[in-house]
């Protein structure tokens, strides 16, 4: 059967063997929590957002993208001391649209990851201070600078974690 | 209805998922205490993370360990040097503060005052944080098999950290004092002036409901004023950054912590606290006429020199025994036994002293009372036991260490 470029057969899907789709987010919990010991500027990135970002455009799956961005959410909730469910939500959000994304656009090229990994962050922290200062009712103060600040160096470190992550991918 | 499903099953199943979490988060916040199911998400993500945290931890400090006791010794040896050196100097400081907080306790005495004493900490690891920037948590290794507690006090020397929040049994949550949710009871130390200080969004913590009214000077101390039941009184906690105006006729006081909240490595966890009246035992009676005597201009004693065989039956008048200076290389028989410091009138005020008896070895007052820098009363005094040197012969008695508090 010959294919066009626009065809779903075009895009490739991946899948991850069971320790690398459970070691790799628990892991990176684990750092999202120790590095900010050590470096306390380093607060301001959100690995797990980025390994959401990964597993999700990689499955192309909207299901598993949002089943494993509410997981990881909620795991990352729970290491808080806020009600669990924000992060749950925000990223169960950005699961499902990047997974859904990732079937439409080239998510293979550095510069595309670059501006999707920049693009959920802001979005991912628009839903968190939505949800915190809606529902939980609590002050948070939104500061453009520093938000634009972190979604750059997340984008930067999620380039060069994909080109990690990307050894662990299995061609369905 | 079923081909809508099936046509739209990936929107509804992202629906579902949603509206499951926006209640459960909204239960939670209308209900003030945890219930059984979220404590068990939160026990259960806390064993998942932190056995990471503990394995790295323990691995960098035994490596760092390894690398420093037995591999990197350069400089050891002359760090030691230095660290005697302080040792001594820091003895002498710790005698003069004796004999200051043996003053305080007799006015604490005298007033009935409680006073709060750190009786049983807890060392702990910092093994992780809650890595959110809404959220000042840390993790450490110790826990309800630690005998660690919700609202126990965590600290280390620099200043305090926060208190524990929720407890597992190897691992405690730390709620920082510079989480927006954390309040503490705060004095500052010159003008005496109390608040709370709290947690703030972004930057360092804020002294609030300090009137607008009052002096605040940037660099002042702050301090914990045991209003919150959780931190004893007089912990350090930082010096304020900045004053500016605030609101509703209050100062934005911004305080920077003295701890370095920003690398934490080991903490203290304050296990018990115990609240007891000044304990003057052993340190003499004292009475309202031993206050006046303190106050009150002393007649000089006379040059020990003058006679060189009094009461003292010839024992070597140095000048921390005769308490004025006297010259003890110029007094004659100098070997014989010590005398108890009867005519000693040190420089600083001795509490002990002044209660008109004998001055004997054992009481705060047979202590020097000062560094060197005050004179006569920075030699250690004479003891019933041990004879005390000339003074030429051993020009630093303090750092002999013959008289160890």
């Amino acid at each position: 059967m010959n294919t066009s470029y626009t065809s779903r057969e075009q895009v490739e899907v991946y899948r991850f063997s069971w320790g690398v789709a459970v070691g790799v987010p628990l892991l990176v919990l684990f750092l999202q929590g120790f590095i900010p010991v050590r470096v306390s500027a380093l607060r301001i990135l959100d690995l797990p957002l980025v390994v959401t970002i990964f597993f999700a455009i990689s499955r192309r799956n909207p299901i598993t993208g949002l089943g494993t961005g509410c997981l990881i959410g909620l795991v990352q909730d729970a290491l808080t001391q806020h009600p669990i469910g924000v992060n749950g939500i925000a990223k169960t959000v950005v699961g499902f649209l990047a997974s859904s994304l990732g079937v439409k656009i080239d998510v293979e090229q550095p510069g595309s990851r670059f501006l999707l990994i920049y693009f959920f962050y802001l979005l991912h922290q628009l839903i968190y201070f939505g949800i915190m200062r809606g529902l939980a009712n609590e002050p948070l103060i939104w500061r453009w600078g520093h938000q634009l600040l972190g979604a750059l160096l997340d984008s930067l470190i999620g380039v060069v974690l994909f080109i990690l992550l990307d050894r662990f991918k299995q061609r369905v | 209805m079923e081909s809508f499903f099936a046509r739209h099953k990936n929107a509804t199943i992202l629906a579902v998922v949603l509206t499951a979490q926006i209640l459960g988060l909204a239960t939670q916040i209308k209900r003030p205490t945890e219930s059984g199911p979220v404590r068990l998400i939160r026990q259960w993500a806390v064993a998942l993370v932190t056995p990471f945290g503990r394995g790295f931890v323990y691995s960098e400090h035994w490596v760092r360990h390894a690398w420093r006791d037995y591999i990197y010794l350069r400089g050891v040896h002359h760090e030691n040097v230095e660290l005697r050196e302080q040792i001594e100097r820091m003895r002498l400081e710790q005698i003069r503060m004796e004999q200051d907080a043996a003053q305080a306790r007799r006015i604490q005495a005298l007033l009935q005052f409680k006073e709060q004493y750190i009786s049983q900490t807890v060392a702990a690891q910092v093994i992780g944080s809650s890595g959110s920037e809404t959220s000042h948590l840390i993790y450490i290794d110790r826990g309800s098999n630690e005998g660690v507690e919700p609202n126990m006090a965590v600290i280390t020397p620099e200043g305090i950290i926060g208190k524990v929040l929720r407890v597992y049994p190897s691992t405690s949550q730390v709620l920082e004092i510079t989480d927006q949710t954390s309040g503490v009871g705060a004095t500052l130390v010159k003008s005496r002036l109390q608040g709370i200080l709290k947690g703030q969004p972004a930057g360092n913590p804020n002294l609030a409901y300090i009137m607008a009214d009052e002096s605040v000077v940037p660099g002042e101390d702050v301090i914990t004023s045991g209003g919150d039941r959780i931190f004893p009184k007089g912990l350090p906690i930082g010096k304020v950054a900045s004053v500016s105006p605030g609101r509703d006729l209050f100062l934005n006081v911004r305080v920077t912590p003295s701890a370095n909240l920003s690398r934490l490595e080991e903490v203290l966890v304050i296990t018990k606290i115990t609240e007891k009246e000044a304990d003057t035992k052993g340190l003499g009676p004292i009475r309202a006429a031993d206050i006046l005597a303190q106050r009150l201009p002393s007649v000089p004693d006379k040059p020990a020199g003058a006679t060189p065989n009094s009461a003292t039956g010839g024992a070597p008048q140095t000048p921390s025994s005769t308490g004025a200076g006297a010259p003890a290389a110029s007094t004659p028989g100098a070997a014989a036994a010590p005398k108890p410091a009867v005519n000693a009138k040190p420089s600083a005020p001795v509490p002990g002293s002044a209660s008109g008896k004998p001055v004997t070895a054992g009481t705060a007052a047979s202590k020097p009372a000062a560094s060197p820098t005050n004179g006569a009363a920075a030699k250690p005094k004479a003891t019933q036991t041990q004879p005390a040197k000339p003074t030429v012969e051993n020009p630093k008695p303090a750092t002999s260490g013959e008289d160890t508090p």
